[in-house]
């Protein structure tokens, strides 16, 4: 029972960082309509340059900020520089590019920094407290609990309260019709792109400290479970990323707890097969267009 | 129908030109460059089926890796009993392949089935956490050997041209007629009915469906013909190095092979073939380069299979992005052109020959 509790308390913390990513997964599809292949490649460059600040100040809060500044403008960037340039009409070209930028940008830092992993400490203890005899959260996990928290919430503020989330939306879903009313459909995608990386950065960000350290490969495997955390969810929405980062998160911990850690991304997988057999789009998955 | 059997006796005496060219070079080249020679055969099969699944039906699979590896654990669980029972020479060498084709088809039926339902960026999701699930499915499923692998039997020289060429240059035979077996039906698949209907799914699901095609069945069919072809390669991969395991699998792998097809240009059994040789020695080369140059020993390490990836992932952008034809495209486009003022070019409706 006690361990029972102890996974359900780590997996949560696990799953929150996994929901964060997820999160900026769901602002990209939000803003551009597509699934960027390359967000944790580019997110971990981001982190490359805060764990170069935090080692210069020898603050982990400035480290934090800079992670997100630098993922905006990684994500700045990359859309006006690359992504623009890709022809539109299908979704293929786009992933294809995407994926080659995740080859140039793992094999740079694997050349700039070697493929030793840089160890990043948090200034928050990591020891869990302990409740009526069972360890739980950790003053770090909630931390990340509450930055989770608070970037769903600010969020779900921007997209559903304020103007410019009106916007964003609006150019994601019709393009066409936003430019006729006005709306800055180009600048709308761009500032999208930014705040999914400052999003992804502070996922990684606050991923590295639970970790052997920062590694170009790092953002991999937080990809892979938050690609399957938003198909889960939904790529619309950030309440689902945010329970599925949980789902996945416990999930991973239970299994890697009584099973073994080596089966942990069999059911990830098995998950992922699942949810798509029944649900192809995802969970909250609607129709396009009428097929038959 | 005449122009159709015309079509078909076209294409196999071009395999057949092709392979016994290929059978030829084997004695020009050294034992190292066969070995070579070899891989790039390997290489070939799964990258001919991967570029009509992405180029014709427009399905992205970041897995492919997946896929060849089933064929050599397939062709090593085969192959091995019946070394163990006795058999030897050709019957050993037809059981592992019946054996790849049955477990890479299986695999390649079951992604395709998923793919007929998933668009675009779900399938390449679910590829790729099958691609990395990998080394734990071979772990933790008993009698895959785990990391070391599995052992193939060795396929040795037969008795009649022993003394003629040596075990490399045999492995290169076996590695060229299989990939001749294994390609020339699916260029017939290209560019027979098969093609059209999946450039026709490709085209616009819904036009495709008015017209009586059915997207699932074109969809399955095709990851199931690329699947098998893979299968074979991996086969091959198996018996040239006489071992398999998830190691040589990877996601690296998997996203070189989608370079090979996108370098080559989408959709084209050519670019496919010289998206293989790409991709199999410019890793040499630049290893070559790197070493030549005198480096220190530091960044040489770091520079070790990151500087490849690196001129790949460059290649990989720049080409869609630049040359979206690739290079089949750049270099056919002037050929044809060229055809062209000899014979009228038939004329094929414009939405099926856009993407």
């Amino acid at each position: 029972m006690d361990r029972l509790a102890f996974l359900l308390a780590t997996g949560l913390a696990r799953g929150l960082v996994v929901a964060l990513f997820a999160l900026s997964l769901v602002i990209i599809w939000r803003a551009a309509r597509l699934v960027n292949f390359a967000q944790a490649a580019m997110a971990v460059v981001a982190v490359y340059v805060a764990h170069a600040i935090t080692g210069l100040t020898g603050s982990f809060w400035l480290g934090l900020v800079a992670a997100v500044v630098a993922g905006a403008v990684v994500g700045l960037v990359v859309e006006r520089g690359l992504v623009r340039l890709v022809p539109g009409g299908t979704p293929l070209p786009g992933m294809i590019v995407a994926i080659g930028l995740v080859m140039v940008l793992q094999s740079a830092l694997g050349i700039a920094f070697g493929p030793q992993h840089r160890p990043l400490r948090a200034p928050l203890s990591q020891q869990p407290f302990v409740v009526g005899g069972v360890p739980v959260l950790s003053p770090y996990d909630l931390f990340v609990l509450l930055v989770a928290l608070a970037v769903v919430g600010g969020l779900a503020l921007l997209f559903n309260a304020t103007t410019l989330g009106l916007q964003m939306r609006a150019s994601a879903t019709a393009p066409e019709v936003s430019r006729l009313l006005g709306v800055r459909v180009p600048r709308m995608v761009t500032l999208g792109w930014a705040l999914s990386g400052g999003v992804a950065a502070l996922a990684v960000m606050l991923l590295v400290p639970t970790e052997l350290g920062l590694n170009a490969h790092s953002g991999d495997m937080l990809f892979v479970h938050a690609f399957t955390v938003a198909v889960l969810g939904g790529l619309d929405s950030p309440v689902g990323a945010l329970v599925g980062g949980v789902v996945v998160g416990v999930l991973v911990s239970l299994v890697t707890g009584y099973l073994g850690a080596g089966l942990a991304p069999l059911a990830v997988l098995a998950l992922l097969t699942l949810v798509l057999l029944v649900r192809p789009g995802g969970i909250f998955a609607v129709k396009e267009a009428r097929t038959a | 129908m005449t122009t159709d059997r015309r079509r078909v006796r076209r294409t196999l005496l071009r395999a057949a030109l092709l392979t016994l060219l290929a059978v030829g070079a084997t004695f020009l080249l050294d034992d190292y460059r066969n070995y070579q020679l070899a891989v790039v055969a390997a290489v070939f099969c799964a990258t001919a089926g991967l570029t009509l699944l992405v180029g014709l039906t427009g399905q992205l699979s970041l897995g492919h890796a997946v896929l060849m590896a089933a064929g050599g654990y397939g062709y090593a669980l085969a192959a091995a009993p019946a070394a163990a029972a006795g058999l030897g020479g050709p019957a050993r060498f037809a059981v592992g392949v019946a054996g790849a084709l049955a477990l890479a088809g299986a695999v390649g039926m079951l992604l395709g089935l998923a793919g007929a339902r998933l668009k675009g960026p779900y399938l390449a999701g679910l590829t790729l956490a099958l691609v990395i699930a990998l080394p734990a499915i071979t772990t933790e499923v008993p009698g895959l050997g785990g990391g070391q692998g599995l052992g193939v039997p060795f396929e040795g020289v037969p008795d009649a041209l022993r003394g003629v060429v040596g075990v490399e240059q045999w492995h290169a035979w076996i590695a060229v007629a299989v990939a001749a077996a294994a390609v020339t039906p699916l260029a017939l698949l290209r560019s027979g009915r098969a093609g059209t209907r999946m450039r026709a799914v490709h085209g616009d699901e819904t036009a495709a469906r008015l017209a009586g095609i059915s997207p699932a069945r074109v969809k399955t069919g095709a990851f199931a013909a690329g699947a098998l072809a893979a299968g074979l390669g991996g086969a091959v991969l198996a018996v040239v190095t006489q071992n398999v395991s998830h190691g040589a699998y990877d996601l690296a792998f998997s996203l070189l092979l989608l370079v090979a097809v996108v370098v080559g240009g989408l959709g084209s059994i050519g670019g496919a073939a010289v998206g293989a040789v790409l991709v199999v020695l410019l890793p040499w080369w630049i290893d070559l380069v790197v070493a030549g140059v005198g480096l220190p020993a530091d960044v040489e390490q770091r520079l070790a299979g990151n500087a490849a990836v690196l001129v790949f992932g460059v290649l990989l952008v720049a080409v869609t992005v630049v040359w979206p034809g690739g290079l089949s495209h750049a270099l056919g486009g002037r050929v044809s052109s060229l055809a062209r003022r000899f014979r009228p070019a038939p004329h094929v409706p414009p939405t099926l020959t856009e993407r």
